[in-house]
């Protein structure tokens, strides 16, 4: 018999997409990452240019990277990701409704 | 000699945690299933309370007390190196996700290993992860228990004994009779301190050194490097600093104590929640804190001590009774990592081994009398091995992170996603991965200019998929066990 984990579930479709989306987030978010800190900070640290007293790689990669991976994620759940039921028999309502957190 | 003013928000604060745990015994002798409620609270966590218990849990005494001290000596390059640890927001929710939600239903699963267990069809995937789980939850929750106690000595200025029982008695209590719901409310708040405290002492810093343009000119003149990303003495290598990314962003995943709240969620809608929040979060947390690190070097360049800087520039920038609110976050996220820890390692012996090896019908009144006893048990045991730690626990400590994720990323990953992966794979990649890890990290640390944990869970990878090619032919898979 073939395990259940497997089965053709359209819920495991969704499941499989998101947690490829979340590989793509993370690739991106290490190159914004990597690319500004690196790419910015050639030279002498004495000639570095700043942005709201920061160091400009470190305003675009880390605060910047920040605003921007908040954004981008909120975007990403709010619009890509579906809800879906995660029991078969619907006992979450019964134990919702027994008053959780 | 501390006042009485950072004394006063200290003492409220362990009390108020304190009588939330307390609070939530009630859920725990209502539940008509006791195993769920006690060890995964009946699954029913929001969106908010999953999002602060997964950020409380990550963050430790390290991103508080160690981190920032490396950040002061080292400048703006370990600030770089700590936001490896944004993924680690959004990455685990995303990537364990709906899948593992609802698989853990299917089969009833309430912890990691149990999901394990029933996975790949086999006792010994699930007697080598309890052991693992055991063996290394338990040192490095008796390090963190060093650590707040250590804490507490040096702001209440009292003997270590004393304050260690003061640490032991206001998280084991609650944490016995409340179990992971009384955990996860506690971290609720204690994340919120972790995130206010961050916030104000970061605000206080800034004002203090005269604004970021005023303290970039403090630290150029110290040393410019300080605000390069290549570190004060240019030993960060972009390599080696992306090497954190494996370590302490995706790899998270492999971590038991976070991979079982990506169990304990009500629905989709609650994980949703939680990807934004945690994300948010974590990020502001890491970045700030770090930062604080940095710029307490222009404040005050002569901390001699990396692991004092936090408490030193706190009380040196805000008057007493912020200070002692400040002074809290530290304390919130040592508490909020080893009352996971503890609840995490109880699960493993009386799920895991009690009633798989030694009592397998165990009555509903049996396995509640042994859950508290165990859980109490362990932590009078965490206690005494505080008291003065013995050199092989905090030789296990070095690698209870890195091994721990070496040990489990795959057989969950690809478990979930990879039909052909199998038990020998798991058994195999277990085996390989941790023990890489130690000889690694004992002949061979930072190997190839990279941190130790990536060529262990390179090999942990290898050997999955290896042996789950190989032994494809031997696999039959038997009709689905019910655990529970």
């Amino acid at each position: 018999m073939e395990d259940k984990m497997f089965s053709k579930d359209p819920r495991f479709k969704v499941a499989k997409r998101e947690a490829w989306i979340g590989v793509g987030l993370v690739v991106i978010n290490f190159l914004w990452w990597f690319g500004f800190a690196y790419g910015l900070s050639k030279g002498s640290p004495t000639e570095y240019t700043y942005i709201l007293g920061f160091p400009a790689w470190f305003f675009y990669s880390c605060i910047g990277g920040l605003i921007i991976m908040s954004i981008l994620i909120t975007f990403v759940v709010k619009v890509l990701f579906k809800e879906v039921p995660f029991d078969e028999e619907e006992q979450s309502a019964e134990e919702a409704n027994k008053g959780g957190l | 000699m501390m006042s009485l003013g950072i004394l006063l928000p200290l003492l409220f604060f362990l009390f108020i945690i304190f009588f939330v745990g307390m609070w939530t015994n009630k859920y725990v002798s209502q539940s008509d299933s006791f195993l769920h409620e006690y060890f995964l609270g009946s699954r029913n966590m929001g969106g908010f309370i999953l999002a602060m218990t997964m950020m409380a849990t990550y963050g430790s005494a390290s991103s508080f007390i160690g981190g920032p001290g490396v950040a002061y000596s080292t400048g703006l390059g370990w600030v770089l190196l700590s936001m490896a640890q944004l993924p680690a927001g959004y990455f685990v929710l995303m990537i364990l996700g709906k899948k593992f939600a609802i698989v853990a239903r299917q089969y009833h699963s309430v912890t990691l290993i149990d999901f394990l267990k029933s996975r790949y069809q086999s006792e010994l995937v699930g007697l080598l992860a309890a052991l693992s789980i055991i063996i290394f939850l338990f040192s490095s929750m008796a390090a963190q228990w060093v650590g707040g106690a250590r804490l507490i000595e040096s702001l209440l200025d009292i003997p270590y004994w004393l304050a260690l029982l003061i640490f032991a008695l206001s998280v084991m209590i609650y944490v016995v009779v409340g179990g992971f719901r009384a955990v996860a409310l506690t971290d609720t708040i204690l994340g919120a301190v972790m995130f206010f405290g961050t916030l104000i002492l970061l605000v206080a810093t800034i004002i203090a050194g005269g604004g970021v343009t005023n303290i970039m000119e403090k630290l150029v003149a110290i040393d410019p490097d300080l605000i390069s990303p290549f570190g004060a003495n240019g030993e960060l290598s972009p390599l080696y600093v992306s090497s954190y990314w494996i370590l302490v962003g995706v790899g998270v995943v492999g971590l038991p104590q976070i991979a079982v709240r990506a169990m304990s969620y009500k629905n989709a809608k609650a994980m949703h929640q939680a990807i934004i929040i945690s994300t948010v979060f974590v990020g502001i947390i890491m970045l700030g804190m770090h930062l604080i690190g940095v710029f307490a070097r222009a404040i005050n360049p002569n901390i001699a001590v990396g692991d004092t800087v936090m408490p030193t520039i706190a009380m040196e920038v805000l008057p007493p009774v912020l200070a002692g609110v400040v002074l809290a976050a530290p304390m919130a996220a040592i508490i909020s990592t080893v009352n996971a820890l503890l609840i995490m390692v109880s699960s493993a012996v009386v799920k895991d081994i009690y009633l798989s090896y030694i009592n397998r019908d165990a009555q509903e009144r049996t396995i509640r009398k042994i859950s508290y006893t165990v859980t109490a048990v362990l932590g009078v045991i965490v206690f005494f091995m505080a008291l003065s730690p013995p050199d092989f626990l905090i030789w296990l400590n070095l690698f209870s992170f890195g091994g721990l994720e070496a040990a489990f990323i795959w057989p969950v990953i690809l478990g979930l996603y990879w039909k052909k992966g199998n038990r020998y794979g798991a058994i195999w990649s277990m085996i390989v991965g941790v023990s890489s890890y130690i000889l690694f990290h004992t002949y061979y640390p930072n190997a190839f200019g990279m941190h130790t944990v990536v060529m262990p869970v390179v090999l942990s990878l290898i050997t999955f998929v290896v042996a789950s090619i190989f032994t494809d032919k031997k696999i039959v898979y038997k009709p689905l066990k019910q655990v529970d």
